[in-house]
């Protein structure tokens, strides 16, 4: 059907059929409006459209395999490292029994004792804990800092973006994990001054992807309308324009997680770790020295690292798959 | 009083090929009660001079008075307050809702910045202009993407109005939407204006639509206006050939010919043709036409043409 707008819309004739919508009942045929056959905006029931929002996202999310996978391993290494001090009470680092038990030589010890005889399963046990915390926190400390730099950057723009931009890449533009090596030199290495370090040198590109969302997301009309109704720079930040940069910023922060990881092994490796805990990276420092004789002690304590960096990143996939709607749609 | 007055507003973005004059030294007045309509082509700069005069855009120069008051130079905080006065409605009702909200926290944020009542006293307020624009009061708990796109038009004309301005920006507010939801938004603008005496500033490209709404309308042509009168004596009586070919432009049953499509494409506002903008692609440009500029000039009490061959 080929109407012109002219003929839909009579000129002057205000009287309207909106008059009768505020009542349930079925708007009436207006003789005024001989073409208005549209169903109305208050009959047109509103249920049939799909209930979605949070729920989708997490349905996504747990259609997916390898996201369970992810999960389900994660939560089992979290379990673990806070049930360490029940399951393995005492001192990990305390000699246990005979030096290089090989894993399955005595039930007692089922993944063997190391050169010094320590037990190697309260020691992974034990270095999840570390492992983790140091992963969490450093992410969280990464992010915080990163959201906010990049949040004032791509919110205002201009001179305040100028400045923050450069502050970014003179920490991009140094190697990190040099950086990170001077930082814990300088500090006393505990898990404090390693989970801050960490920190400290991941922010940069936490803070370049939330520049970036910041940016685009400015310009969108919901926000022009946010500034029209006379909201302040700190509201329109945080509650209209960060809740619709969160979904990279949430499937970065596990990568991050997983970085972190393998930053605290590192470090702990080349033994800039916290000398009185035991973590998955000194275990393998430790056991560097008898690779060839009894290769377990660098292989079971990497494998934990193995496991839990995959499993990260599963779950990252899984997150970016459910957050990102174009991305699910693709696949369904 | 007039309500708004606007006063040579320049709007120029510095862009990467050179600056942009969107809006380039236009002056106009809106009457408390009234409607006036902006319409023109795509990019003549009918949204940025919607967006300059409240400021969501700075403007490059000019006055923009708010009843007797200089917004162009207020402070930060004094704007903020005032916009309760002046609201907008958007173009795009998928963009213009914030997609993370329930309609209940995008209705609420406004009278919480603002101060207006006590929780209680805000729910009664979201809860009868739900039902004023025509939504029932079970939606304010849904998220924008459960609605359709005149249901969403329905509650970004309610967040405008909740504030109870005096003027409101509609910058296109009906053209995203199908005809048959235009009649009913339009409805329901005309509603709201007769209800809480708002004045109208109706930004569009569409003519059959402004015919319809606007008491006076305003012909913006590559970032001037060109020719200004009331709704129905622009119609009965066109003087400038760029409103002339726009009418012609609308399709007309009754017609048996197709009207003659103006030529050429718009000019690049970077680097807008000299003397008369319209010359280029105007059927009676002279030399005097890409010399000089026309200066608007009088035709009936509030006919106002930019012409150098109207008489």
């Amino acid at each position: 059907m080929t109407l012109t707008q002219s003929s839909i819309i009579p000129s002057k004739r205000l009287s309207a059929v909106h008059t009768d919508e505020t009542e349930a009942a079925p708007p009436e045929q207006s003789k005024e409006w001989p073409f208005l056959h549209a169903p109305d905006a208050l009959t047109q029931s509103s249920a049939t459209v799909t209930k979605a929002g949070l729920r989708r996202e997490v349905r996504i999310f747990l259609t997916n395999p390898n996201a369970i996978i992810g999960l389900v391993f994660l939560v089992t290494v979290i379990a673990v490292a806070l049930a360490a001090p029940y399951l393995f009470p005492g001192d990990p680092l305390e000699m246990v029994a005979r030096p290089f038990l090989w894993p399955g030589q005595n039930p007692a010890y089922p993944l063997g004792t190391d050169s010094m005889g320590r037990d190697v399963l309260a020691g992974i046990v034990h270095g999840a804990r570390i492992s983790l915390t140091v992963g969490i926190a450093a992410t969280l400390i990464g992010l915080t800092i990163g959201v906010l730099v990049g949040a004032i950057a791509g919110y205002f723009g201009g001179v305040v973006d100028d400045v923050l931009v450069k502050l970014i890449e003179i920490f991009q533009t140094l190697p990190s994990f040099v950086l990170l090596v001077v930082l814990v030199a300088i500090a006393q290495p505990n898990v404090l001054t390693v989970t801050s370090a960490i920190g400290i040198i991941t922010w940069p590109m936490v803070a370049r992807l939330t520049r970036a969302e910041f940016r685009a997301i400015r310009e969108k009309d919901y926000v022009l309308a946010a500034r029209s109704l006379g909201y302040g720079h700190v509201r329109i930040v945080f509650r209209e324009i960060l809740p619709n940069a969160l979904p990279p910023i949430i499937v970065t922060s596990s990568v991050m997680v997983a970085g972190a990881i393998l930053m605290e092994a590192a470090l702990s490796f080349m033994g800039l770790g916290d000398p009185n805990r035991v973590s998955w990276g000194s275990m393998i420092g430790a056991g560097r020295d008898v690779i060839r004789t009894a290769w377990y002690l660098t292989a079971l304590p990497g494998l934990a690292i193995v496991f839990t960096v995959i499993s990260l990143n599963l779950i990252s996939d899984g997150l970016n798959d459910a957050l990102n709607p174009r991305f699910s749609e693709e696949r369904r | 009083m007039t309500l708004l007055s606007v006063r040579n507003l320049s709007t120029h973005y510095a862009g990467g090929r050179g600056t942009v004059r969107a809006v380039d030294d236009v002056s106009l007045t809106i009457e408390p009660g009234e409607t006036v309509a902006l319409v023109g082509e795509s990019g003549c700069g009918k949204s940025s001079l919607g967006k300059s005069l409240m400021r969501l855009v700075e403007p490059t120069s000019g006055q923009v008075e708010f009843k007797g008051k200089d917004v162009t130079a207020m402070p930060a905080r004094e704007l903020r307050s005032l916009r309760r006065s002046i609201q907008m409605i958007f173009q795009d009702p998928f963009a213009s809702l914030n997609p993370r909200q329930t309609i209940r926290t995008i209705l609420t944020a406004p009278l919480k910045v603002h101060g207006v009542g006590d929780s209680k006293r805000r729910r009664e307020i979201i809860e009868s202009i739900i039902v004023q624009v025509g939504l029932p009061a079970d939606s304010l708990d849904r998220y924008p993407h459960e609605f359709s796109g005149g249901q969403r038009q329905r509650i970004g004309i309610a967040r405008a109005l909740i504030l109870q301005p005096e003027l409101v920006v509609c910058d296109e507010p009906v053209s995203a939407l199908d005809l048959s939801i235009q009649a009913q938004i339009l409805n329901l603008l005309v509603e709201m204006k007769n209800k809480l005496s708002l004045s109208y500033l109706f930004v569009s490209h569409d003519l059959s639509v402004v015919r319809y709404f606007s008491d006076r309308v305003l012909v913006m042509y590559l970032g001037k206006i060109v020719e200004s009168a009331p709704t129905a004596e622009l119609w009965a009586d066109p003087k400038h050939p760029y409103t002339r070919a726009l009418l012609a432009a609308v399709p007309d049953p009754s017609r048996r010919k197709q009207a003659a499509p103006i030529a050429g494409d718009l000019p690049s506002p970077h680097n807008p043709p000299s003397g008369c903008r319209f010359h280029t692609r105007c059927p009676l440009a002279t030399d005097l036409c890409r010399a000089q500029a026309p200066e608007h000039r009088l035709f009936g009490p509030a006919h106002a043409v930019a012409c150098h061959h109207t008489n």
